[in-house]
């Protein structure tokens, strides 16, 4: 399976990545040069074989939803690149009208 | 011997006969980080003030005659993936550069409970991603054995810290291999535990399936000391495992007789440097001398681990780095014309060349018509993997491989080749897939530089790995020599 060019511009795009035209050629490359490597595993049989998702058996956790104390506003905020009224501000995402 | 030469266990004793202080100890650490960190670069951030503060209340302690834990008054290197409240920690990434976190990693409480020294945030790859150290987004960590060779990766800067007497103990991640390869280049210990024996909570995720956090030390009693601190189950990670913690110091016996070693043949064939497959086989020897059983045996799904982890680690990641938006914390672009190209330019810009690499791979493999193929293949080829462990482990106690093919290699050699990178990586992989824990102690030189001696053990059974590896390094004296700065 290759990569073409169309294909990684719409992963980039999935991935929320901006990449230079150089850039692109580069992972187109090397992309490739991964998944070739990966061929090697087709050639083993897993129509039976289950899939392990955790290498260690495990259950879901539950505990009691009781209250309890969170961080401080001030806190979470204090890394946020633009803050604003003690919220996250961000460019605008709602058309006006 | 300066006091930063020695272990954790011989300070202690000290501290407790109020031959040093704390203090003294802590001054010797920084003494050392001024005098070679220029050369090693192994700590991003160093935190003197908060060590100097520890240390106070340490001797404070001991001079009302109270009694200090095994590893109180300790100086300690911490792996910057950890989450260190009030103290910057980057992840070597220009995207978390100005990142404080407003809590600890459940690890980092726990060292701070313990009374343990924090000296500073160690180097690594950016997100972990890497095997030599030159991903950092800062600068590359390089080997104190010889200046000119990677520490080794992802926690090369913990290693070398170890290795170059900059810290006594330290803590690192590994994923793939990212604290034993490293450990293995230093010739230091390092050991990563049962996937779900300490908790993630504050690791900063790579792949979340396959990180676990440990130990990077000097010796192996430093490294069962460190693990008494560090393991257990923690309710804010609901991947730790609820069993009880042993006392892993009484794991600290000098007894292989009757053990069981299988050594899988495939981690001696192509890529493995003839010095290193003698070095560990001479290794086998010894513990045969000691009483111990050894037969080669077959794994024959090892050969996979590395494509599969080349789907399933990234596909992993490119969940988890999701997160990194511009928004909550770290780096913003300056473009902010609309949040879709607010979110692909700041991500453009925070992340270095490999995390992209491994995002584009990971949501190329999950994305719509090839998560079968890619995802979904290569977790049931993980299945393979892990039925070769089950296997083995009906005959055998513990296996032993090589941690690394090689020794450490020469900075830049590797950069623009990310398989050959991933070489250094191909006899640790597996044992992450398989979530089992795996010890790297030194067992030889090669033209100078440290080989590194893989013991693998059943889930859970760390005990039988450290009894191992303390067997092998009371009877030699590898871990005893000293890189010459």
């Amino acid at each position: 399976m290759r990569l073409s060019r169309e294909q990684v511009e719409h992963v980039a795009l999935l991935a929320r990545l901006e990449l230079s035209e150089e850039e692109k050629e580069r992972y187109m490359h090397e992309l490739n040069q991964i998944l070739e490597h990966f061929e090697a595993l087709q050639r083993l049989d897993t129509e039976n074989v289950p899939p392990t998702s955790h290498a260690i058996p495990m259950t879901n956790v539950l505990r009691e939803d009781v209250v309890r104390p969170s961080l401080p506003r001030e806190a979470v905020l204090q890394n946020a690149p633009d803050a604003a009224e003690g919220c996250f501000r961000v460019p605008r995402v709602v058309e006006e009208g | 011997m300066k006091l930063n030469e020695l272990t954790a266990h011989e300070l202690h004793d000290l501290l407790v006969n109020k031959a040093i202080s704390c203090r003294e100890l802590t001054e010797a650490v920084f003494t050392r980080v001024e005098a070679v960190e220029e050369q090693v670069k192994a700590y991003l951030t160093l935190t003197r003030d908060v060590a100097m503060q520890q240390a106070a209340a340490v001797d404070e302690k001991l001079a009302r005659g109270e009694a200090i834990g095994a590893l109180e008054g300790i100086p300690v290197a911490i792996k910057d993936v950890l989450c260190t409240q009030g103290i910057r920690t980057t992840c070597a990434s220009k995207i978390l550069y100005n990142f404080i976190p407003p809590y600890d990693a459940t690890v980092v409480q726990k060292m701070r409970a313990a009374g343990m020294v924090f000296i500073g945030k160690a180097n690594m790859d950016e997100f972990a991603m890497g095997s030599s150290t030159e991903n950092s987004a800062f600068f590359p960590t390089r080997n104190p054995w010889d200046l000119t060779t990677v520490p080794g990766g992802s926690s090369g800067g913990s290693a070398a810290a170890v290795a170059a007497d900059e810290c006594i103990v330290a803590l690192g991640s590994d994923t793939g291999g990212s604290i034993r390869q490293p450990a293995s280049f230093c010739g230091i210990v390092g050991l990563k535990p049962t996937y779900g024996r300490v908790s993630r909570y504050g690791l900063i995720a790579f792949a979340s399936s396959l990180d676990q956090i440990g130990p990077m030390t000097k010796d192996v009693t430093d490294c069962a000391l460190l693990m008494n601190i560090i393991a257990g189950h923690d309710p804010l990670d609901s991947t730790s495992l609820p069993q009880p913690v042993p006392d892993y110091t009484n794991s600290l016996v000098p007894d292989v007789k009757g053990l069981r070693i299988g050594v899988p043949k495939e981690y001696f064939a192509q890529g493995v440097e003839p010095a290193v497959a003698e070095a560990v086989r001479a290794a086998i020897d010894k513990l045969c001398e000691l009483g111990a059983t050894a037969e080669e045996t077959s794994t024959p799904y090892a050969e996979y681990g590395l494509p599969t982890y080349y789907i399933i680690a990234p596909s992993e990641a490119s969940s988890n780095l999701a997160r990194y938006d511009g928004v909550q914390y770290g780096y913003r672009a300056a473009d902010e014309s609309d949040v879709i190209t607010m979110l692909r330019k700041t991500r453009a810009e925070g992340f270095g060349h490999e995390v992209k690499h491994r995002i584009m791979i990971g949501t190329y493999a999950l994305s719509s018509g090839y998560y079968d193929a890619y995802y979904l293949k290569a977790s049931k080829v993980r299945t393979l993997i892990k039925q070769d462990f089950d296997r083995a482990f009906e005959k055998y106690d513990v296996l032993i491989t090589p941690t690394s093919p090689t020794v450490a290699f020469k900075l830049g050699e590797r950069t623009d080749d990310p398989l050959a990178m991933k070489l250094a990586d191909v006899c640790t992989i597996p044992v992450n897939m398989a979530g089992l824990p795996g010890i790297s102690i030194p067992c030889g030189f090669d033209k100078g530089l440290p080989i590194g001696l893989q013991i693998i053990g059943k889930a859970l059974d760390e005990e039988t790995l450290l009894r191992v590896a303390y067997t092998y390094e009371q009877a030699t004296e590898w871990h005893k020599q000293k890189p010459r700065l």
